[in-house]
């Protein structure tokens, strides 16, 4: 007798997309965008059936320019019922202008990578953790959902291979904290899907896979072959930004969000609902790159319209 | 990785299966097939579902009953039972191993190598609108044999009329330096081509088939079956020289004028093809439309009747869907994948767009997960970079892009 054990998952039926173009995206583009571009942006997402679009930043304008109208933007658009319009906050200033600007949803961006946590928010990754748990208490005081960011889970610019194991503990540290959601960043792209199922596989031990999401970044060209393999392990969040805006600032001139019109053709395709209208969403990163004068990003994008 | 053959007991009344009490915890799996199954060789059990963490999990366990075994004769019915895995990806279940260890969550089996067979001095040239010069397309294939490839098809013997960026298919094939661990294989679409690319010095050639009658009328003018008996004569008189032949079936997973195909016709061009005598068949989503789930289920019927070891997959970026789609072949056994370096070739349906994935991007993927390809990436950016600069183009490959602009 021989025994063979074999664990199958099967996809999901549905997978909601977390739209941060207006946000990720932009803020990784050279060129500033006048606040009306961004409400416009934003109300065309509204209308392509997305459920949550990641509206802006509440960051000094010092450290990132683009997201310096936060205020106007919020106060701006359009706020379609049944869309959530999260936004970063990632200290309890923020967090306080974000509420005030009406935000009722925000976000926290911690690193599983501590040289990456260092240079690119100035403190060590228990310093940031803190930092959020001032934010966790007071969004909770206010009935504010929080979710939370690891980057640099598959690669970071500086250390090279990050340990799942770190990824999993600072995925659940904000969790315990009390954040909905937690989505794993591969910042950079260098990710391929070994290294996402073996990193899904230490997280998920450590935070339900219900209440996980992935970030991937088509720098290599691997963002939607590392999203297909996190849809077998079962995660059924995926970000990803319209007309795949924002480039990737360790590596000039390369690609950095995958297109969100890539990602709803491949979910479409394989009978996965999303909610998402392929073509209003194929218009509005149309509309972004007319005004940010650069091609797509999208090859769903150029593809459908250069059809002889 | 070795097939196993099984049938499974089940139960037809309550549509899930006896549990066997002697392995005790882990539990089954409920429905679907793995079509590559046939010719029972003993029983088998299979039970429970259980959830874990909030999600279901579909556990498989199946203990091999010997034949006329007493736990055999408890069974109490003997269907046999079709089961598909997921997506339909299949894992392959080696032969007598006594005991195969729990895999881990969403774990899959991936060939240990891939051969990666490099289309871009033939596919990838042939769709690119400037001609180019002999000299710069035998110095690319050059290049390309110093990066450890081990298939480059180096051009077609097609009418000049029809291609012009092939008409100097002899003098790239005999200007090419011929490197002893390489191949190049040559397109050869009826007798004339073969011939002279038998005259030329061709050791290896391929065949062009179609799954859509429309692609074929519209792209080598005559239907299918005429296609196929065109084959069949550069077939056997292949055979007669000892010249293997790779057959190509175009538009898998749709077709620009056809849209949709249908698994079936796909099966039934490449079964042909094989049973002609083609060692390999390289299955073309020629658009680009592909996605995972229809690359599964064109494979899935496929693999009925053309083993996987004989498949390669052919596909095109168009979509952005090409390394999802090709790790989905990977995943239910294929170990061959067409690409072009520099993703050379756009898509002549969709003008502006992509066509054939980067060889440098496929590279990236395949040497990540550990699997073995024995090209080295670095010296294939470079060739890529060689190629781009002489087609005065921006490549097409992530991987490059990225490498070539590192702070």
């Amino acid at each position: 007798i021989f025994i063979l054990f074999l664990v199958l998952k099967r996809l999901p039926d549905r997978v909601k997309i977390v739209e941060v173009g207006p946000r990720d995206g932009l803020q990784n583009e050279k060129t500033i965008v006048p606040a009306e571009t961004k409400i416009r942006l934003i109300d065309m997402l509204s209308d392509s059936g997305l459920s949550v679009i990641e509206a802006t930043s509440f960051v000094s304008p010092k450290w990132v320019p683009q997201m310096a109208d936060q205020m106007e933007v919020m106060k701006g658009i359009r706020r379609k019922p049944g869309v959530s319009y999260p936004v970063l906050t990632p200290n309890l200033k923020g967090f306080q202008a974000a509420v005030e600007a009406g935000a009722s949803e925000v976000a926290i961006f911690g690193a599983a990578s501590e040289l990456f946590s260092k240079k690119n928010i100035n403190c060590s990754v228990e310093e940031s953790l803190q930092r959020f748990e001032q934010v966790m208490v007071a969004a909770k005081a206010a009935g504010v959902p929080v979710r939370g960011y690891v980057s640099c889970v598959l690669g970071c610019p500086y250390e090279g291979k990050v340990a799942p194991a770190k990824v999993a503990k600072v995925a659940k540290r904000l969790y315990s904290m009390g954040c909905y959601e937690i989505s794993l960043g591969d910042t950079i792209g260098v990710g391929t899907p070994g290294g996402m199922s073996e990193m899904l596989e230490a997280v998920s031990k450590v935070v339900p896979v219900g209440a996980l999401a992935v970030h991937c970044h088509d720098t290599y060209g691997q963002a939607l072959a590392n999203i297909l393999v996190a849809l077998q392990m079962g995660v059924s969040v995926v970000d990803s930004s319209v007309g795949g805006l924002g480039g990737c600032p360790y590596a000039q001139g390369a690609s950095g969000n995958v297109a969100t019109e890539d990602v709803v053709y491949m979910l479409h395709g394989l009978g996965i609902q999303t909610g998402v209208d392929l073509p209003k969403l194929m218009d509005a990163g149309a509309f972004i790159c007319h005004s940010l004068n650069r091609r797509t990003s999208s090859k769903v994008s150029q593809a459908t319209h250069c059809k002889l | 990785m070795h097939l196993c053959e099984f049938t499974y007991a089940y139960s037809t009344n309550t549509n899930c299966f006896k549990k066997n009490n002697n392995i005790g915890q882990y539990l089954f799996v409920c429905h679907l097939v793995l079509p590559f199954l046939h010719h029972p060789k003993g029983t088998f059990t299979i039970s429970e579902q259980f959830e874990t963490q909030g999600q279901t999990f579909s556990v498989l366990i199946i203990s091999r009953v010997s034949p006329g075994s007493t736990s055999e004769r408890n069974h109490t019915s003997d269907s046999s039972v079709f089961l598909e895995v997921g997506l339909g990806s299949r894992s392959c279940f080696k032969q007598n191993d006594p005991l195969i260890s729990f895999q881990s969550l969403g774990a899959h089996e991936y060939p240990e190598f891939v051969k990666i067979v490099e289309v871009g001095p033939r596919d990838g040239l042939q769709n690119e609108k400037e001609i180019v010069p002999t000299e710069v397309k035998v110095q690319l294939i050059d290049r390309l044999s110093d990066t450890g490839l081990s298939v480059i098809e180096a051009t077609s013997f097609v009418s000049s009329k029809w291609v012009p960026q092939m008409a100097d298919h002899t003098e790239v094939l005999q200007g090419i330096r011929k490197s002893p661990n390489v191949r190049y294989p040559v397109l050869t679409p009826n007798m004339h081509g073969f011939q002279n690319a038998l005259a030329a010095g061709a050791t290896e050639v391929a065949v062009f088939g179609s799954a859509s009658e429309t692609f074929s009328r519209k792209n080598i003018n005559c239907s299918i079956d005429e296609s196929m008996l065109r084959f069949e004569e550069v077939l056997n008189a292949a055979k007669d020289q000892q010249i293997p032949v790779r057959g190509y079936v175009s538009c898998a997973l749709g077709c620009p004028h056809e849209g949709p195909i249908d698994p079936s016709k796909v099966t039934e061009v490449a079964k042909r093809l094989y049973e002609m005598g083609c060692y390999e068949v390289s299955l073309g989503d020629t658009v680009g439309v592909g996605t995972p789930g229809s690359m599964a289920a064109m494979l899935r019927s496929v693999t009925r009747e053309v083993p996987c070891r004989a498949l390669a997959v052919h596909c095109h970026d168009t979509y952005g869907q090409a390394l999802a789609n090709i790790l989905t072949a990977l995943q239910m056994g294929v170990c061959v994948v067409d690409s072009a370096v520099a993703g050379l070739g756009g898509c002549p349906y969709a003008q502006g767009s992509s066509g054939n994935v980067s060889t440098e991007d496929v590279l990236y993927m395949l040497h990540g997960m550990g699997i073995q390809t024995g090209v080295d990436l670095s010296k294939m950016i470079a060739v890529g970079d060689f190629i781009c600069h002489s087609l005065n183009r921006k490549t097409n490959s992530r991987v490059a892009q990225a490498r070539g602009s590192q702070l």
